[in-house]
């Protein structure tokens, strides 16, 4: 007599732990609740503002159990391990059995057994029964129920199956969600998130990341030319764009605009429009006509600047604003010998000007700078494959089965007997429809 | 005539269209069915065809999008979906006893869209951030699971009546009550519902995901929105789990699935205007 040794043991009761699915009920009830918790308690605040809003006790005790942050805490990530642990598991646990329910050698029954299968028809034949059998294949094989046959002692017997891998459907399923948290480890531990500011005509080539705060080399550098908002008539914002340079070693690599929804991703790093800054100074843009000469001056408001090898000093003297967006700017601008010129322009109006003889043109805007929010995620494609599969699981699963025929066709006194059976895994009124319909298809034929 | 007189008819439509299977119900008038039918596929028709309008209106103002981008929206957009969808059941199963359950739905969404003051019911412009297929999507998939999830609830309801009054009675014909499916069909139907449900919650939340990953770069950031609506795809995972593995049913999934319908309202109402209340005043 040996005793099991109790390592074994212990492991058969961890094995047989994460294999139920009652362990799977409760730890989606906890992590229900759990979330119930942290859509309640407001997250990511500082410890003084709970103590001011709950009071202190109460505050302590959020701290302890980091409800603060409770998507972040260990308790919730264990959680989650948990329920990894009993997908893998009840997965290892269950794929034989249907591994062997796809694979099973279906030929290897018997006639009774066939018998007293519910969905079954029998009707005799007066064709002989090689050319029944003949016959049946090949009508079978046409509507999509490729045969294959053994012979019993008294006849022959034909089988036809389709969908059987559709019994790894929820394998998919549960693999997929796998898959969705290895992507999101993935993002967490190989990506960063991070914000950056670049005020128009400046660039950047590191982001400070959120949450923690240290900052991260891009490798390259942003530069944002010009930033601008467009609106609709009634005053709501229509669209954010970001004219956008990309440099690597001081050489211009990239041009791009980007919008709300239209991000710009270069070398797995994702930008975002996410917000802007603006600015009381503004952006004036002078040209010489002629020689094509241009220049881009930041100007505060109502401080003057000069143009030094044109002569020519400028400045806005005064703006209307509606909305805390500059709707109009009065500019002021003179040559040497000129009287000087004093208008009020439209942002991103340009005007004709003649100073000191010659043509030139003017426009101005007020200056921002934009906000980007930059990411790099490497995990997310893990994150949409399994998105696409657990569709498809779920579709396999719920509208696809696994379904089964069978036919018996024996000489029995002077005609030939045909016995018919099917079964399938699910969804019995359409495969009972679909059934009735072939033996009808067979009858007529044989 | 424009997009708002017609969805004024269609309220009032709906809400005759739930008389008339109520009716139907109570008084046992098996005579109205055909015209009760054709009614209701009538007010749907009226309610496209204003959805339609109003899309178009948009677009003669120059903001052209598609009626799905407000909360008023979205509201009208659930009626017509479980509009849609119970015909289709009632088609399916043969069957109309469940109009008295579902249609109400739609003329309370209905009612609700039509004099709440907490919607805006204008046509406004998107704001950038709006500005995407990826949010048509979005609102398409998770309102025809939410509509698949009312439906489910008021089927779980019937259950539950009629499993009240069998127990007390011995139910035949006879009886109002006895004039309900039986109690086995009223539960495969709510199980294949809560199923299509599902799929299209799934669908919902993933497409949810894609848009604020290209719109913030995060697929993911726990917001009360995002985490109300996991909260309710476990609780329907839940249910599918224990009725397909742990054999529940009868009267256990139509609690689920009345669970599972308060779990929607509140990701679609009460995180909008419970929990975000909670915040501000919070924040304030
Ligand atoms: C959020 C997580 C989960 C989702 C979305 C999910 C989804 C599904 C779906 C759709 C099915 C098919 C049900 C049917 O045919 O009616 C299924 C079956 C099943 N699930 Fe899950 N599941 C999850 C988690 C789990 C976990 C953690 C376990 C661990 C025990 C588990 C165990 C099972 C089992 C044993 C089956 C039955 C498979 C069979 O024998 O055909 N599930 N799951």
């Amino acid at each position: 007599m040996t005793t099991k040794p109790s390592s074994v043991n212990v492991f058969s009761l961890l094995w047989d732990f994460f294999a139920s699915v009652k362990l799977a009920l409760l730890t989606l009830g906890v992590l229900c609740l759990a979330s119930i918790v942290g859509t309640i308690i407001p997250q990511g605040e500082a410890f003084s503002w709970y103590v001011r809003k709950f009071g202190p006790w109460q505050a302590q005790l959020f701290n302890l159990f980091q409800l603060s942050d409770l998507f972040g805490s260990l308790w919730f990530k264990a959680l989650l391990g948990i329920l990894s642990c009993n997908l893998i598991i009840c997965s290892l646990d269950r794929f034989p059995q249907i591994w062997k329910k796809i694979t099973a050698d279906n030929l290897d029954t018997t006639v009774v057994r066939l018998q007293s299968i519910k969905r079954n028809s029998r009707w005799t034949s007066s064709l002989p029964p090689a050319r029944t059998v003949e016959e049946i294949a090949r009508l079978l094989g046409r509507n999509g129920w490729k045969t294959s046959s053994r012979e019993l002692d008294n006849g022959t017997l034909l089988f036809s199956q389709r969908g059987a891998w559709t019994r790894l459907g929820f394998f998919v399923v549960h693999a997929s969600i796998l898959i969705i948290l290895t992507g999101a480890i993935i993002g967490s531990l190989l990506g960063f998130k991070g914000t950056a500011l670049i005020p128009e005509g400046r660039s950047v080539s590191e982001i400070r990341t959120t949450g923690k705060s240290s900052s991260v080399d891009l490798g390259f550098e942003v530069r944002c030319d010009t930033f601008g908002i467009e609106y609709y008539q009634n005053g709501m914002p229509k669209e954010y764009r970001s004219d956008l340079t990309l440099l690597e070693q001081g050489r211009e690599v990239l041009h791009k605009s980007i919008m709300v929804n239209h991000p710009l991703t270069y070398k797995g790093i994702t930008f975002y429009q996410s917000s802007f800054e603006a600015y009381r100074d503004f952006i004036i843009t002078l040209t010489d006509k002629e020689s094509g000469d241009r220049q881009i001056f930041v100007t505060p408001y109502q401080k003057q600047r000069t143009w030094e090898e044109k002569a020519l000093r400028f400045g806005v003297i005064n703006a209307e604003v509606s909305e805390d967006r500059i709707s109009r700017m009065k500019i002021w601008i003179t040559g040497p010998d000129d009287a000087p010129s004093v208008f009020w322009m439209d942002p991103g109006q340009t005007i004709p000007l003649t100073l000191h003889g010659r043509p030139y043109l003017i426009s101005a805007k007020q200056m921002y700078a934009t906000g980007l929010q930059v990411a790099k995620d490497p995990g997310v494609w893990w994150v949409y494959i399994g998105c696409t599969l657990i569709l498809a699981g779920l579709f396999t699963t719920f509208f696809l089965s696994h379904r089964k025929i069978w036919i018996y066709v024996h000489q029995e006194k002077q005609a030939t007997a045909i016995l018919m059976a099917g079964s399938t895994n699910k969804n019995k009124a359409g495969f009972d429809g679909h059934f009735s319909r072939l033996t009808e298809l067979l009858k007529a034929a044989v | 005539m424009n997009s708002a007189q017609f969805l004024g008819i269609t309220t009032f439509a709906y809400m005759f269209s739930t008389l008339l299977y109520v009716a139907m119900f109570v008084f046992k008038i098996k005579r109205l069915g055909k015209f009760t039918t054709c009614f209701t596929a009538i007010a749907l028709l009226v309610q496209t065809a204003g959805l339609g309008l109003r899309w178009q209106e948009s677009y003669q103002m120059g903001i052209g999008h598609a009626p799905l981008t407000n909360m008023y929206e979205s509201v009208i957009f659930f009626a017509w979906a479980i509009i849609v969808l119970y015909l289709l059941i009632e088609w399916k199963f043969k069957t109309q006893i469940i109009g008295a359950f579902a249609v109400p739905f739609a003329f309370l969404a209905m009612a609700y869209a039509s004099l709440s003051k907490d919607l805006t019911k204008g046509i406004s412009p998107l704001i950038p951030a709006l500005q995407s297929n990826w949010l048509i999507s979005h609102v398409i998939t998770c309102f025809i699971g939410y509509a698949a999830f009312t439906v489910a609830a008021g089927l779980g309801l019937m259950y539950l009546i009629k499993e009240t009054s069998d127990s007390r009675h011995s139910s035949n014909d006879k009886t109002l009550i006895g004039s309900l499916l039986p109690l086995h069909q009223i539960e495969d139907i709510t199980h294949k519902t809560m199923i299509f449900g599902f799929i299209w919650l799934t669908a919902g939340i993933i497409t949810g995901a894609v848009w604020a990953d290209s719109a913030w770069g995060t697929y993911w950031s726990w917001d009360p929105k995002e985490t109300w609506s996991l909260i309710t795809w476990f609780v329907y995972a839940i249910t599918l789990h224990a009725r397909y593995t742990r054999g529940w049913g009868g009267k256990r999934i139509a609690w689920l699935a009345i669970i599972g319908f308060f779990s929607v309202i509140f990701t679609y109402y009460g995180v909008n205007f419970i929990l975000s209340g909670l915040h501000s005043y919070g924040s304030n």
